[in-house]
């Protein structure tokens, strides 16, 4: 079921080792950005500006994480799109012996190093700014739960979608606004209950929630956790479909 | 080796392929001939389990290519029409992922890489990306990454489209060679001199339909030995002969001036389809 899933993954790794600086370049702006604006520059000034700053840092740091394990799996619809469509790789692919499942899971596991990439450039960007948090193994099972989604998201709507440009759509309609909305910036727990319950509906959401309070020692949202693993594992075999699918 | 029963593939708007039987045998060089848009392609993507058929069977190797298509897989080497290396990685490193896609050992990737690309005499752009090359060599790179797995059956597909005419001579030496290597080759082209130099047999498909098969010789045979192309006015008409004086005084006798020649495959196919074949362009 899952035949030919290393050399998907290895072809994706050495495509990642060819552009890494560029990528983990690429993948530092957006975060460095949001520190700078929301956590370092918008802090109250005459109250001690660097220590409120500090304060919401700590709190903006594990949703920053969530949010770029989301957008950089989610990248590896860009990725796939331009082998499928400019490049044809993706025929090279579906000529040999790997199976719909093997292609997912190397493409999803691609997705989840680029997450992986993407959340150390964060701590390291977190780092720099003085945030110390704890970055445990719930931390980085939130996040890694996150990747599996988004990555199984991606590789499932990047087979569904008839032509590049709609993946920009994709992305405008349906990250962007996760990205915005999903816990990042802002506690849901907040909002009125109609806007907190909707906003629960986003995997985002609860991937910000659990890396949350495993970086800050708060407690384990469980039912957090099992809904993103629930969600990865349904989305999974959505992509495989899709692939299975992907003829003509 | 192929065998082709009724195969037919419809798309939204049109059929590509009516019905289409074929059998290629073990270690034939065989062309698969036509006009863009054909069907050509369609055939190959469905012997290589990339499109499903609509109706009809495609077995290669005796394996029946839309019930077991990873068995089917195995057997065989495609080369794309369109160039689909990844320009980002080295020759060396696309042969290795192919290597790896079809679950072979490291040795026998390491080993089968210089050869393959001893093969096509590609073995000192080894190192060098992809998108360094020029496009003949990248071609050459496809044949060799087919190679890798030594397929029983290699598909290429129009693989000397837009190359010049010494690239294309090499790759036809190289096609040669990998025949003499025991390997089923299922060549498509809309080169008529192409099919005629390498085939053993060739396939004629128009709109979808196989419409003449046999080896070349017999396929012109079947037309005559001279063929008379004669000019009137903007048009050239062309009429085929058995004797060379009957081919004359036709020639001689028309409106304008004629030539006269050996009859080609072209010919062979403006006899069965009433159309002209021009560089892949049915007229």
């Amino acid at each position: 079921m899952i035949r030919g899933w290393k050399a998907v993954y290895y072809r994706e790794a050495l495509l990642l080792r060819r552009r890494f600086w560029k990528t983990l370049g690429t993948m530092s702006v957006s975060p460095l950005l949001y520190i700078l604006a929301f956590g370092w520059a918008m802090a109250p000034v005459g109250q001690e500006g660097v220590g409120m700053g500090q304060e919401y840092l700590r709190f903006l740091l594990p949703g920053l994480a969530a949010m770029s394990s989301m957008t950089q799996s989610w990248a590896i619809a860009g990725e796939i799109n331009i082998a499928r469509f400019y490049w044809r790789i993706f025929e090279e692919i579906q000529a040999a012996p790997v199976s719909p499942g093997g292609y997912v899971l190397g493409e999803v596991l691609a997705g989840m190093t680029r997450a992986l990439l993407a959340v150390l450039a964060v701590l390291a960007l977190g780092l720099a700014f003085g945030v110390r948090l704890s970055f445990g193994p719930a931390f980085w099972l939130a996040l890694l739960l996150n990747a599996f989604f988004f990555a199984s998201l991606a590789v499932g709507l990047a087979m569904r979608i008839k032509a590049h440009a709609d993946q920009a759509l994709l992305t405008s309609f349906v990250i962007t606004p996760m990205a915005f909305l999903g816990g990042t910036f802002f506690p849901v727990e907040r909002l009125p209950v109609v806007a907190r319950e909707l906003l629960l509906l986003l995997p985002l959401t609860h991937a910000s929630r659990a890396a949350r309070a495993a970086a800050t020692g708060a407690e384990l949202p469980l039912l957090s956790l099992a809904i993103l693993a629930v969600a990865g594992i349904t989305v999974f075999f959505f992509a495989v479909k899709s692939v299975a699918s992907a003829k003509d | 080796m192929i065998r082709l029963e009724e195969v037919q593939k419809r798309f939204a708007r049109r059929d590509a392929l009516r019905g289409v039987n074929l059998e290629v045998r073990p270690g034939e060089l065989f062309a698969y001939l036509g006009p863009n848009g054909a069907g050509k392609t369609t055939t190959i993507r469905v012997l290589t389990g990339l499109s499903l058929p609509d109706g009809g069977r495609a077995l290669v190797g005796g394996v029946d290519v839309a019930q077991e298509p990873t068995r089917a897989k195995a057997l065989c080497g495609v080369v794309a029409q369109a160039v689909n290396l990844d320009q980002d990685l080295t020759v060396a490193e696309n042969l290795d992922v192919h290597g790896r896609l079809f679950g072979m050992p490291k040795q026998l990737r390491c080993s089968r890489t210089v050869e393959s690309l001893e093969r096509l005499e590609m073995s000192d752009r080894s190192a060098s990306l992809v998108r360094e090359l020029s496009g003949g060599q990248r071609r050459r790179v496809m044949i060799a990454r087919a190679l890798m797995h030594e397929p029983r059956v290699l598909f290429l597909d129009e693989p000397t489209v837009g190359l010049d005419p010494t690239i294309r001579r090499k790759l036809w030496t190289a096609m040669k060679r990998i025949r003499e290597g025991g390997t089923t080759i299922f060549l498509t082209t809309h080169y008529i001199e192409e099919a005629e130099f390498l085939a053993d047999r060739v396939a004629f498909l128009n709109q979808g339909r196989v419409v003449a098969l046999g080896t070349p010789r017999e396929l012109m045979e079947a037309q005559g030995h001279w063929a008379v192309d004669v000019l009137d006015g903007a048009d050239m008409r062309t009429a085929c002969f058995r004797e060379r004086d009957e081919a004359q005084t036709f020639g001689a006798a028309g409106p304008g001036s004629f030539t006269l020649r050996r009859v080609n495959l072209e010919d062979v196919f403006h006899a069965t389809t009433g159309r002209k074949l021009v560089n892949g362009a049915a007229s």
